[in-house]
């Protein structure tokens, strides 16, 4: 498998086959044997073959939602379809409505469908994001020092002393009751705390005898960056991301439930909770038994693929 | 900062009918026809000041709509930290005692859900089934409105029914607060039994533990005397950290038990672009969760001595 892969990247270069394929191959074979030995451990650890099975049926529905939910018609595919002539609620294995229906006929397995498209892409942009701006400046404050740090970290002092929760609330209030101004203002937030993570493990890492070796055998400046202080600064940022795609979707439905993110009737799983509230309490329960165990399955999956890789990614376990 | 929402008509008698110049001479009066940096410094200069604004909901200045929900709020979450803490040392440390017994993994399942289920589901779960459906709990609220007569000066309503001596009101407050506290303590409690059967594991292989076997201790007086209160030093971090997500989440408990306190008046703030509220709301918990973990750290110097305050 690997050395299909080298030949097949060593060929586009050119290059006489075996003579690079043995360089190329000894450049990269520790971390290529690591990445194996990583996979190995992970196909070990219950939880985390649990998670991957979950986010990859997750990843599937969001994917290609329209092959599990057709969409109705013109309309924007995110909007729950209703029927005027269907007022009230109907309950899971009506005809039409595998998991029942809302209000007007909205059909409540269409939601969980594209809701999962709703919450992977949001969580996708919203920990992306953050985890290239974070590295980036985590890797300049902590390799650089001095006032470039200060001023660097005072700033990430200042999004991680206020919740983050509230202080989403609170830009997105400032910028729209909408689901693009919730995503704006997590992204504004969100790379705080990847920052200071990143930082401090560059602080760590750069002590090592090898970036002196490094820097003794002429690296330049940002090749020892990015080459030898950011693999080896990059774990446990791997692990919180993986974690935070779960809490990013919690922070987005709790939005939408108190009213701030998607629009009402919109496929979103907070927003469904909220719709489906009042008839809950009247004894319909599937309005809001459904999102909620989606939300709750799609946080669960990233929090066991997180535990998974601490597990794997952090020596002192491995011994 | 004024980005959003019209500032001018909280300050307006009737805003219906005013007249476009009541509506300039409030704009200069409160500096809104300035250049924003400026505006910044009179924003700045009004919070030191104690001149937060004016609640567009409550139509009272934001500091003494603060100083009247706060206690609301305070109760609960003091109540649900307490809640979490004690349950979470307790279970934690039960748990990694006994490792991969069935009480341990049941623990890790608990804790996992904990962490991943959505607070405003679990309210609305917890509300429907043991309100609406069995009748258990009584009516969303802080109190019954029997007890409206009864003065609460502290509005504290657990410390009122005592300063009272009023044994009634102080088994409806409680009965009132079960739910929400639940809620509000889930995810808390779930983070610290994780942390904490992971720092006493770490801390029962060490060599002090065996140490304190080999001298023929009793298991009960090892794992409190020397185990526990070793392990105690990293779960006292993710309590000061997880009290922001307690604050967070009294937005949303609140909001769900109709509990009147800020969490909730900020929820409404945000959706009416109650600027003057939401900044207001925000500068209080980003206080409150700074002196959280100041006190967080103090107690550090206390529970472990190589740690000295400087």
């Amino acid at each position: 498998m690997t050395d299909n892969d080298l030949k097949g990247k060593t060929l586009k270069k050119k290059v006489p086959p075996k003579a690079a394929s043995s360089k190329f191959g000894q450049a990269f074979a520790p971390s290529i044997r690591e990445l194996k030995f990583d996979m190995h451990l992970m196909s070990k650890s219950l939880t985390s073959i649990v998670g991957l099975g979950l986010f990859a049926f997750l990843l599937i529905i969001a994917a290609v939602p329209w092959l599990f939910a057709p969409p109705t018609g013109g309309l924007d595919p995110y909007v729950l379809p209703f029927d005027p002539y269907e007022p009230d609620p109907l309950p899971p294995g009506t005809s039409g409505h595998l998991l029942g229906s809302g209000r007007n006929g909205a059909d409540i397995y269409y939601g969980i469908v594209w809701g999962a498209r709703i919450s992977m892409t949001f969580a996708i942009e919203v920990v992306g994001l953050a985890v290239v701006i974070g590295t980036v400046l985590g890797l300049i404050s902590g390799y650089k020092g001095g006032l470039v740090d200060e001023v660097v970290m005072r700033i990430t002092d200042i999004f991680l002393s206020i919740p983050s929760l509230i202080l989403v609330m609170a830009i997105a209030a400032a910028l729209g009751r909408n689901l693009d101004s919730t995503k704006l203002a997590l992204m504004a937030i969100w790379w705080a705390g990847y920052t200071r993570l990143v930082r401090g493990q560059v602080l760590s890492v750069r002590e090592n005898t090898y970036i002196d070796a490094a820097r003794a055998s002429g690296s330049g400046e940002i090749k020892i960056m990015f080459r030898h202080v950011l693999p080896n600064s990059w774990p446990p940022m791997l692990v919180a991301a993986t974690m935070d795609m779960g809490t990013v979707v919690l922070v987005m439905a709790s939005l939408s439930f108190l009213g701030l993110g998607a629009p009402s009737g919109y496929a979103e799983w907070g927003k469904m909770v909220y719709d489906g509230q009042q008839f809950f309490y009247k004894g319909d329960w599937w309005m809001v038994m459904f999102p909620g165990l989606a939300i709750l399955l799609f946080v669960m999956a990233f929090n066991l693929m997180g535990d998974g890789l601490r597990d794997v990614l952090d020596p002192k376990m491995r011994r | 900062m004024r980005a959003a929402g019209d500032p001018v008509t909280p300050y307006l008698q009737n805003p219906e009918r005013a007249t476009p110049q009541q509506i300039d001479a409030i704009k200069h009066k409160y500096h809104l026809d300035e250049p924003n940096y400026v505006q910044y410094y009179y924003w700045l200069n009004g919070i030191v000041h104690g001149d937060w604004g004016i609640s567009q909901i409550t139509k009272d200045p934001v500091l003494d709509t603060i100083a009247q929900k706060f206690p609301a709020t305070f109760e609960l979450a003091i109540v649900s930290t307490i809640l979490a803490v004690s349950i979470g040392i307790m279970v934690g440390t039960r748990a990694a005692t006994k490792v991969n017994s069935p009480f341990d993994q049941g623990t890790r399942v608990i804790s996992l859900v904990g962490v991943s289920i959505p607070v405003f589901w679990l309210g609305v779960l917890l509300l429907a089934v043991f309100y609406y459906y069995l009748g258990w709990a009584p009516e969303p609220g802080r109190i019954d409105k029997q007890f409206d007569s009864v003065p609460t000066p502290t509005n504290f309503y657990l410390i009122d029914s005592i300063l009272n001596l009023n044994w009634d009101m102080f088994v409806n407050v409680v009965a009132h607060l079960v739910l929400p506290a639940i809620t509000l303590m889930f995810a808390s409690t779930a983070i610290i039994i994780r942390i904490m059967r992971a720092s006493m594991l770490e801390v029962l292989g060490s060599e002090y533990v065996r140490t304190a076997r080999s001298k023929g201790l009793p298991e009960k007086a090892v794992i409190r005397k020397h185990a526990r209160r070793n392990a105690l030093i990293p779960t006292t971090t993710v309590v000061g950290l997880s009290f922001g997500g307690l604050l967070g989440g009294a937005v949303l408990t609140e909001t769900i038990f109709l509990w009147n306190g800020m969490g909730r008046w900020s929820a409404e703030a945000a959706l009416n672009l109650d600027t003057a509220g939401i900044m207001g709301f925000t500068m209080v918990t980003a206080i409150i969760y700074v002196l959280a973990n100041l006190i967080v750290d103090i107690l550090y110097a206390q529970l472990d001595p190589r740690v000295r305050l400087g």
